[in-house]
């Protein structure tokens, strides 16, 4: 008799220890992909899985092994059919030839594995230095409130609806005719007067018939239950999640030339952590896409990022635009909105003037939060060390940065600087809470 | 009535599977394999795994335990990759050796594929792990569960007290020489218990605080200088390193001199899992043949007593065949020779020719042919054979002209293939010899050996690789492993190739220049 172990309810994912070791290793390999993802990928894409080459780099596991170029070996392959010995044949093209080992052949390429959505969020978040707290928070899953749904066959004793329960045990009771306490009262008390009477055959006969009827009936009684398990329902609950405020996020971007590819990289990555904080905090997140030169545009998310369009630098119709669509599409009274604009601040110098006005009279009254960020060079970051000099467009908002609590400005020259831009938004978290 | 008896002599009939079905067929296998082949096995344990489980086995080279390690992460992707895109199945077993021999079975397969992997594993394979004198002499059945349990929890210790990255940094060195971590030659030492482990720990970080070349008190010798001496010095130097040594890993972990008592215990690990797989290596025709052998000789035992029905038989004999099945080299799903085929070709040739020899085979086999006893072969050749020796011995002219193997001669600077012996009369020999050659791992493996360290002067440790037939090793891979050698070693090491004929050096290779 061999011993028998049924492993099938062991814990899972025995080797989850070993991917995350491996996902540690392949660190910088995978950040490249997710980086990859997060620039030719939709903004909103990067909250879920991603599947993602399995990288070479810093995963080989090298051996001493054979080299395939140098010396004479033989080869004992099955099947020959026309070969004699001494017979000459050709070797294929580019060497290996027979008998490679499997494993090596297979272009490690074509493997791709799913990346589960926190580990992408880390992989993201890795060089944005958020702090963790932050981190925790974005990478939170929206909280849920159990609704009423019906009913179900199974569920938690606490769970019991009592009325449907007896209505099904009522209903079986009468469909398989389960005698009611009555008719058993009635047998009984028939038996009880019979039996107060003086006793003769008949009166007997009668009495032991009448008792039988009666161990039936209990005997019936007994075998249909008057609550059965097949009766019970319990009430179903469905998690819903709890309702949130819609919100609506305005990406505002300048694609003019001056804006290249470095650019619109740390704009993207910006307006992706942007999102991703919205989305936690709103049931549902709208995405505007507004790009100018000198003059502005609602597009699609694709033609935002990859399509440039020649033209000089007016910013102020980008605010008009985003003006005239909340107007239009989005009352401030139904969605909390927010506003990114991301530029070089490259701006005519009347313009300015127009962008305060425009800010400050209409568009901060109706905006949760307006941030705006310039992308500068590196090298530049030295330079422009105190806020007060800078762009055209920097100086005009130093002016609004002041007044409104909710406008924040940065520069930006690294992933790394985006983080403060959003300090204030995290610190108002709380107030947001409660008020959501 | 007579359908009645036969329908319940019958082990199981549907293809659901139960652990009473389970019992009642591997008892009846059980007993024919014991009274049919004379088989003799550990007691089994049979497991019963799903898919997602064979995929965590398979990660972990098949151990129900093992320590953690990104390598078999990455190959559990792999894995799981390739079956998710039904591009390979799992296997539908994975055999232990150990004692009581561990069985896995998925829970995917139908109860004749149950019945299939009860006979060719519990039987089979279990068979083979008790009585094959490499399996006997050089793994330790008894002691291997509770030794990867003692180096699972011990490498998790590590991590926690020195950090992931020290840890894993000496476990890729130690992995990049699991190959040359093996003792080829003298029979490795007894897996020791948990006490007489700990015991030597111990003794071992004692001697390491306490022992200082500083207290040497004899007097150095007074022949430095003459070149005569010089040799003798050098003479004496290898003997008290046990010089040349083949099993890297050993040298390492005995006499590096950077490495903590953790680090050493780490590396020993490596080696001795290495070491343990070393057997199976050697083995792997004779190994799954002889399991082959048995399922397919029990299965139909079972048939024609009337014990299976014709559909579990023929799904049996699908998959048997699906086993055993060997392409032509020139067939796109050729990728080598088919162990399961060959192993079971020969023996059952082994049968034929006790049974019904030809003329031929009187003059091949003069020893056994016609005897008629070829379950004394056999149980003779499990036992005392490995792949090199059972082929050497036992392929036969018939079973060469069955195959019709031939022999491709390969120089690498030569723009031709050359075929050098066909299945005639002048081929067989050759051929055989070809082919176990081809199954001897301590010749087809590249052979490294520490020939010289000097310890009191730079420390410098000297590889030799003894290149046979111009083989060289792949440049690459080969400075990679250097570099995994140097941070064990932690002084300079280089690497001769020397030819194993004519002694000649042909190249240097130091990781100064890596």
């Amino acid at each position: 008799m061999p011993i028998f172990i049924d492993r099938r309810l062991n814990p899972k994912d025995k080797s989850l220890g070993n991917r995350q070791r491996f996902l540690r290793r392949a660190r910088e390999d995978l950040k490249r992909s997710i980086r990859d993802k997060v620039r030719a990928g939709g903004i909103a894409d990067l909250d879920r899985e991603h599947a993602v080459p399995i990288p070479r780099k810093g995963t080989g596991e090298p051996t001493f092994g054979d080299d395939k170029e140098s010396g004479r070996r033989q080869h004992i392959l099955p099947g020959n059919r026309t070969f004699s010995p001494g017979d000459l044949i050709d070797k294929p093209g580019g060497g290996g030839g027979y008998g490679s080992a499997p494993g090596t052949t297979e272009s490690e390429d074509d493997f791709r594995f799913v990346l589960s959505r926190e580990e992408v969020l880390d992989l993201f978040f890795e060089d944005l230095e958020l702090p963790d707290l932050v981190k925790l928070s974005l990478k939170q899953i929206l909280s849920f409130k159990p609704r009423r749904a019906g009913f179900a066959a199974s569920g938690a004793p606490t769970n019991i609806n009592v009325g449907r329960t007896m209505r099904n045990s009522h209903g079986r009771r009468i469909a398989l005719r389960r005698p009611k306490q009555a008719e058993v009262d009635a047998v009984a008390q028939q038996i009880a007067e019979l039996e107060s009477r003086p006793p003769d055959a008949k009166t007997r006969e009668r009495i032991e018939a009448l008792r039988e009827e009666l161990d039936r009936l209990e005997r019936r009684r007994r075998r249909i239950a008057y609550v059965d398990p097949v009766d019970i329902r319990f009430n179903r609950f469905d998690p819903q999640p709890r309702p949130n405020a819609s919100a609506v996020m305005f990406c505002l971007m300048d694609v003019s030339g001056s804006m290249g590819e470095r650019e619109k990289d740390l704009a993207k990555r910006f307006f992706v952590l942007l999102h991703l904080f919205l989305t936690r905090r709103y049931e549902r997140t709208e995405i505007v896409f507004i790009r100018h030169t000198h003059e502005a545009k609602e597009v699609d998310e694709h033609t935002f990022f990859y399509h440039t369009q020649s033209g000089g630098t007016v910013v102020s119709t980008a605010l008009e635009e985003m003006h005239r669509i909340i107007e239009e599409r989005y009352p401030a009274s139904e969605w909390n909105i927010y506003a990114a604009q991301a530029s070089d601040g490259d701006n005519f110098a009347t313009d300015s003037e127009r962008c305060i006005e425009l800010l400050d009279r209409k568009l901060m009254r109706l905006c949760q939060y307006f941030a705006y960020v310039e992308i500068i060079d590196e090298r530049e970051s030295h330079i422009f060390g105190s806020t007060e000099n800078g762009t055209s467009l920097w100086r005009a908002y130093n002016a609004v940065d002041g007044k409104w609590p909710n406008f924040q400005m940065r520069r930006i020259a690294a992933p790394a600087d985006i983080y403060p831009v959003f300090r204030e938004l995290f610190a108002r978290q709380p107030d947001l809470r409660k008020s959501a | 009535m007579v359908s009645q008896a036969r329908k319940s002599a019958l082990l199981f009939s549907g293809s659901d599977w139960d652990f009473n079905k389970l019992s009642r067929v591997y008892e009846e296998i059980e007993a024919i394999g014991r009274e049919e082949l004379r088989l003799d096995i550990y007691p089994v344990q049979m497991e019963i795994i799903s898919s997602e489980q064979m995929l965590d086995a398979y990660s972990s080279i098949g151990m129900p335990l093992m320590y953690r390690h990104w390598s078999f992460g990455k190959r559990f992707l792999y894995d799981e990759l390739l079956y998710r895109k039904g591009a390979r199945g799992l296997a539908y077993e994975i055999v232990i050796n150990s004692n009581p021999c561990i069985v896995y079975l998925m829970e995917e397969n139908t109860m004749a594929l149950q019945a299939l992997v009860t006979a060719h594993a519990a039987l089979g394979h279990n068979h083979f792990f008790k009585n094959n004198h490499l399996f006997r002499q050089w793994t330790d059945a008894g002691g291997i569960l509770s030794y990867l349990d003692f180096a699972k929890s011990y490498i998790a210790r590590c991590e926690e007290r020195h950090g992931l990255a020290a840890v894993e940094a000496i476990l890729d060195s130690a992995h990049a020489l699991m190959e040359q971590g093996v003792f080829r030659y003298h029979r490795p030492p007894k897996l020791s218990s948990e006490q007489q482990r700990e015991g030597l720990r111990e003794r071992l970080e004692y001697e390491e605080r306490s022992f200082s070349d500083l207290w040497r008190t004899l007097p150095p010798s007074q022949a430095k200088g003459k070149p005569e001496a010089e040799e003798e010095i050098l003479a004496e130097r290898k003997k008290s390193l046990n010089l040349p040594e083949e099993n890297l890993l050993y040298f390492l972990e005995k006499n590096s001199l950077i490495l903590e008592p953790w680090q050493r215990e780490i590396v020993r690990i490596v080696r001795v899992i290495a070491q343990y797989f070393y057997p199976q290596r050697q083995t792997q025709v004779m190994n799954e043949g002889c399991a082959t052998f048995v399922h397919y000789t029990l299965m139909n035992t079972l048939f024609d007593r009337g014990r299976l029905n014709e559909g579990a038989m023929l799904e049996i004999l699908r998959n048997h065949s699906n086993v055993i099945f060997q392409p032509a080299y020139d067939d796109p799903r050729f990728s080598g020779i088919n162990p399961y085929a060959l192993g079971l070709d020969m023996m059952q040739d082994i049968q034929r020719i006790s049974t019904a020899p030809t003329a031929e085979d009187r003059d091949w086999f003069p020893d056994i042919a016609g005897r008629g006893d070829w379950r004394d072969t056999l149980l003779d050749a499990w036992a005392n054979h490995r792949d090199e020796s059972f082929i050497r011995q036992y392929l036969s002219p018939t079973l060469i002209r069955k195959w019709r193997l031939f022999v491709l001669a390969d120089g690498a600077d030569e723009p031709h293939y050359e075929v050098a012996s066909i299945h005639n009369e002048r081929g067989y020999a050759k051929i055989r010899s070809a082919l176990a050659q081809s199954y001897d791992i301590g010749a087809s493996r590249p052979d490294i050996q520490v020939v010289d360290v000097d310890l009191l002067g730079d420390r410098h440790l000297r590889l030799q690789h003894k290149v046979k037939d111009g083989v060289m090793l792949e440049g690459q891979s080969r400075d990679a492993t250097l570099r995994h050698i140097r941070n064990l070693w932690g002084y300079d090491v280089s690497l001769a190739a020397i030819d194993a004929g004519t002694g000649a050096l042909l190249s240097e290779r130091w990781t100064k220049e890596l």
